[in-house]
This record gives C-alpha cells, sequence and structure tokens, in this order.
C-alpha cells in the first residue's frame, strides 16, 4: 500500500510531464478545457476532505481559491517578465505555492473560532467568509478592484494542473488512509465517540481545513495562470457551490468518485455548448436528476476505504 | 488504597433539574464497582461527568490523583479513561479494524508528515498497529469480522466492538453503560464472562451500569445505587440488596426473594 501510493504519484507526474510536453500538438480549446479539468479535480478532492470525509460544511472553497489565486497573480506580475526555462518554472512554483500557504493561514483564521459551530451555522459562517474576500478584492486598488486583475501570464500547462492533482489525491489519500487519517472519518461518524476515543475533534477539523484550504490555493494559482485574467466574480459562491455539487455527486468521501464528478461536471457544460442559452438550465436539470437518481453519488465504485 | 476515580460532591444540575446530587464515589485500581438505579436515576450523567462531556455544576472529580476539571473528553481518554454508550456509538461507515485502529492511535507519535513520507518508520509503525487491533480483536472473536462496516455487524457483536474500541486506548478505568442491553441470556452470560476476563487480563478498573441484576450481582465486589440522583446505598451485592430503600426505588420484592 505505502509503495504503491508513492508508485502512483510518480507514474502521474510523469504522464503529466509526458503528455504536456506534447501539448503544442493538441487543440487549444481542449487543452483548456483539460487543465480546466486538472483544476477542478485539485478543488474537489481537497474540498472533499472538508466535507466529506471530516464530514464538515464548508461553503467557502472559492474564497480559498481567491486568496491563492490573487496571491500568486500578483507575485508573477512582480517578479514581472522573465527569462524561459527551468527558473520560470521556479518562480511558478514558488508563486502557486505562496498563494497556497496564504489559503491555509485563511483556512486557520477561519477555522479556529468557527469549527464549533455545526452544520448549517458552519455553511453560513464559510460562505460569509468567502463573500468577504470577494468584497475585499473588489475594493482592493493594487489588484485591479472590479475591472479585475489582467495580464497575468500564461504559466499553467497540463503538467503543472495534472502534476499537482496528482499530489493532491495522493496527499488526501495518504493522509485519509493511514491510521492518523482514520481519526478524520471517526470525526464525521460521531464526535462524542470520537473524543472518548482520544482523538480530538477539534484539531482534526482545523486540520481538514487548512489542508483543504492549502490546495484550493494551489487551484487558485493555477485557475489565474490558465485563464490569464482574475475578477472577483469568479470566486463568488456559485463556484463554491460548483465544488460542493462536485463533492457531493461523487459520493462524499469517495476520492475515486470525486474525482469523476469532477471530470464529468467539468466536461458537461463543454458539450452542452450547442445549446447555447439554454446550457445552464440543461446543466442545472442534469444535476437535479442525478442527484434524485443517485443521492449516494454517482458512481459506485471508488468506495471509501474499509480495511 | 488511593482511589482511581474520586468523586467528592459532585453535582450538576439542568436548568431546575439536578440529575446527580452529591454523589461521593471512590473506586480503587482493579476494582469491579456496579452503579445501579430506576431509570433517570442520573447513571449516565455520572459517566458523561466523569468522562469530561459535562462538567459538574459543583464538586470534584479527580483520576490518578489528578482533577479532571479542566481536561476534555479526549485528554481524559489519554488519561487513562474508557467508555461504553448506552446506545451503541460506532464509528458506523468504519470497518470493524478500522473502529479499533482509531482508537488504537492514541498512544503513537505518528502525524501528518509521516503519513505523507509513509518511509520505513511508518510502515513498521502501521504495521504494528495492525498486529495490535488483530491481537486485540481476536481475543474477542471479532477477528473474523475485521472488514465488515460496523453498522452491519449483529446488535450483540456491535457492543463487543464497542468495549474492545474503549480497550484499544489502553484505560486504567473502563465505563460501561448497560452492556447486557438487548442481549439474549446466553449472550448475558458470556458478557459476564468477558468482563471478569478483562479486569484480570488487562488489570484495571470497571465501572458497571446495568439494568440485569444477574449481571451486575454476579460480578461486582461493591454496588452504589442512585434514586434521582442521590445515592442511597452502597455495599456489597449482598447488603444492597437486602437494602430496604433500594428494594423500595428500584429492586422490588421480587429480586430481594431471589
Ligand atoms: N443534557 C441534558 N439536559 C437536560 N436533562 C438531562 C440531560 N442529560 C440527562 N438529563 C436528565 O437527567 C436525568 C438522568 O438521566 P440519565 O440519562 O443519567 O439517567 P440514567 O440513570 O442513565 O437512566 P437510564 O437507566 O434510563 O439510562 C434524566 O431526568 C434526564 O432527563
Ligand atoms: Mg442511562
Amino acid at each position: 500500500m505505502q509503495t504503491r501510493a508513492k508508485r502512483f504519484l510518480v507514474l502521474a507526474i510523469l504522464l503529466a510531464a509526458g503528455v504536456s510536453y506534447c501539448s503544442a500538438a493538441f487543440n487549444r480549446y481542449y487543452l483548456g478545457v483539460a487543465i480546466d479539468v486538472g483544476i477542478n479535480i485539485i478543488l474537489a478532492v481537497s474540498l472533499n476532505l472538508i466535507n466529506g470525509h471530516t464530514g464538515q460544511f464548508s461553503l467557502g472553497h472559492a474564497g480559498f481559491m481567491a486568496v491563492g489565486g490573487y496571491t500568486a497573480a500578483a507575485i508573477t506580475l512582480a517578479l514581472g517578465p522573465r527569462a524561459p526555462g527551468l527558473l520560470t518554472g521556479l518562480w511558478f512554483a514558488v508563486a502557486l505555492l505562496a498563494g497556497g500557504l496564504l489559503a491555509a493561514v485563511a483556512g486557520l483564521a477561519v477555522g479556529i473560532p468557527t469549527l464549533r459551530l455545526r452544520g448549517d451555522y458552519l455553511a453560513i459562517v464559510t460562505l460569509g467568509f468567502g463573500e468577504i474576500i470577494r468584497v475585499i478584492l473588489q475594493n482592493m486598488e493594487c489588484v485591479g478592484a472590479a475591472s479585475g486583475l489582467s495580464g497575468i501570464p500564461e504559466r499553467t500547462t497540463l503538467f503543472w494542473a495534472f502534476g499537482l492533482a496528482a499530489v493532491t489525491v495522493y496527499v488526501v489519500g495518504c493522509l485519509v488512509s493511514s491510521t492518523y487519517g482514520r481519526g478524520f472519518i471517526a470525526v464525521h461518524d460521531d464526535e462524542i465517540a470520537a473524543s472518548a476515543s482520544g482523538i480530538n475533534p477539534t484539531r482534526y477539523k482545523v486540520t481538514a481545513f487548512v489542508i483543504g484550504a492549502f490546495f484550493a490555493g494551489i487551484a487558485g494559482g493555477l485557475f489565474a495562470h490558465h485563464k490569464l485574467f482574475l475578477s472577483p466574480t469568479n470566486f463568488d459562491f456559485m463556484k463554491s457551490i460548483d465544488i460542493v455539487v462536485m463533492v457531493i455527486l461523487g459520493g462524499m468521501g469517495r476520492t475515486g468518485g470525486v474525482i469523476l464528478a469532477a471530470i464529468v461536471l467539468t466536461l458537461l457544460p463543454e458539450f452542452l455548448r450547442p445549446f447555447a442559452e439554454y446550457r445552464m438550465i440543461i446543466y442545472s436539470l442534469l444535476i437535479i436528476g442525478l442527484m434524485i437518481a443517485r443521492p449516494q453519488g454517482l458512481f459506485g465504485f471508488g468506495r471509501r476505504k474499509t480495511a | 488504597m488511593a482511589a482511581l476515580l474520586q468523586l467528592a460532591d459532585v453535582t450538576i444540575r439542568f436548568g431546575g433539574l439536578t440529575a446527580v446530587s452529591s454523589l461521593n464515589l471512590a473506586i480503587g485500581p482493579g476494582e469491579l464497582v456496579g452503579l445501579i438505579g430506576p431509570n433517570g436515576a442520573g447513571k449516565t450523567t455520572a459517566f458523561n461527568l466523569i468522562t469530561g462531556v459535562y462538567q459538574p455544576t459543583s464538586g470534584a472529580i479527580t483520576f490518578n490523583g489528578q482533577s479532571t476539571a479542566r481536561l476534555k473528553a479526549h485528554q481524559l481518554a489519554r488519561c487513562g479513561i474508557a467508555r461504553t454508550f448506552q446506545n451503541i456509538r460506532l464509528f458506523a461507515s468504519l470497518s470493524v479494524f478500522d473502529n479499533v485502529r482509531a482508537a488504537v492511535q492514541l498512544h503513537r507519535p505518528h502525524g501528518i508528515i509521516n503519513a505523507l513520507w509513509r518511509g520505513r518508520g511508518f510502515c513498521e509503525g502501521e504495521a504494528d498497529v495492525t498486529r495490535q487491533v488483530m491481537e486485540l480483536l481476536e481475543i474477542f472473536g471479532l477477528g473474523a469480522a475485521r472488514d465488515q462496516a460496523a453498522r452491519s455487524l449483529p446488535y450483540g457483536d456491535q457492543r463487543r466492538l464497542e468495549i474492545v474500541r474503549a480497550l484499544a486506548t489502553r484505560p486504567k478505568l473502563l465505563l460501561l453503560d448497560e452492556p447486557a442491553a438487548g442481549m439474549n441470556p446466553t449472550e448475558k452470560v458470556e458478557l459476564t464472562r468477558l468482563i471478569r476476563f478483562i479486569q484480570e487480563k488487562f488489570q484495571i478498573s470497571v465501572l458497571l451500569v446495568e439494568h440485569d441484576m444477574r449481571v451486575v450481582m454476579g460480578i461486582c465486589e461493591r454496588v452504589a445505587v442512585l434514586d434521582y440522583g442521590v445515592k442511597i446505598a452502597e455495599g456489597t451485592p449482598e447488603s444492597v440488596r437486602q437494602n430496604q430503600k433500594v428494594i423500595e426505588a428500584y429492586l422490588g420484592d421480587e429480586v430481594a426473594v431471589k
């Protein structure tokens, strides 16, 4: 199990690098959609740690994404155009990491005071947090305020998107499957029994929040260097809902299912493009239909490991 | 002999209701004590006070010479207090194995970095955990069910699994809240044997809440009786059974005659 996880990580990163190397041959539209898929996998799998495995209900993922996205973009812009090559990659990594870390700090700041709240209350507070971030960004002149931040250089490649998606899957998967990580699910299943068994629920919840926020921040950085333009409205609460839907449809706490849901829900609107203005209506109806047909999640596999 | 657990004048009020009133109770190392009383007498509430789920309105609880007043439930588990619940509280979506595994981690140093790096130390640690968990499961005859979801176990096995999970934290004191509830007579006999076995094998103290008098009187060295939150009697099973107050409040005549 241990070595298998590491092998998966290395293989996935190599594969991402290999495919990315040939990406000049691909249609730009498909390439763009593929990168969207990678970013959404990161968002969904990291939110799954909070909402699925640990059983919290966070609606603030877009807020953490915004923190990471703006931070990374600001760093890249401050550095100015650099000669392409290895150093660009290095600086991009630094920008992403900084974005992730700042988002994690935001996660800690939101998490500590709010995690004694349960269910709906936590959902409302995290939703409020996301909106506050958006309003702050809307008024921050140094990042373009409401008119947005433009001129971000294109740095996100298939390699970055899928390499980091693999890292996210690895981190969440390894954590949750370890003896230490069984605590996340114990807290989800029964907080009172968990604390009677020596598990500190608050500690686990905050940890899930911080790690989830970190990867949301990374995804934000990738998003910024993929769309090349950031506007506060990119990170409104509909974005959070989109990610929550992926987690629910993927079957709460099932990594495989959540990855598939992220893929399907990213591709679906693209397939519906021919229907133009009816697109979002059909998309919504499909989601409602799926939720009714399969409330336990879209996919019967990728089941939570029981051993 | 210094008591392992000491309750001194412990009182808790919920609004106007005094659920536990000036309770004094001491449990020594290795003792098996029963706590009985009619429905709503405050037995479960006493457990919740001892395990840090509730804080007493007044009075003091000391465990192992240390006041428990500032300790949270998970810290008390670390100190050596483990419990089961009247209405079974397993980690329903986890397997039998993982229910115990989640509790075994208490005394292990590993954390996030180890889990992510997955080095040699981590693998050895995990193998060690597996060994410990399986050893416990085998002792209680649950080894074959290791991969089953906890919620799919038969009722009696769920109760037993809860006891195993509690023991996995390596307690000094085990609190059992109506472990025989819902069991058939054969299972009850089995349970009685099990509790005695646990006390001897793991060298721990047990506080037992139970309505089945045959179980209580059969294994407890000492029995305390609660009624409306007040301790009305305490002593050997024999003396409690003959106590007039206890007969009136709880046992009724037929048990006294038996
Ligand atoms: N959190 C609470 N808030 C208000 N009242 C409570 C609370 N917990 C317990 N009580 C009350 O305290 C009293 C004692 O309850 P407790 O559950 O301790 O009884 P018990 O002796 O365990 O009874 P049983 O044999 O039915 O399990 C009851 O009247 C109960 O309603
Ligand atoms: Mg009770």
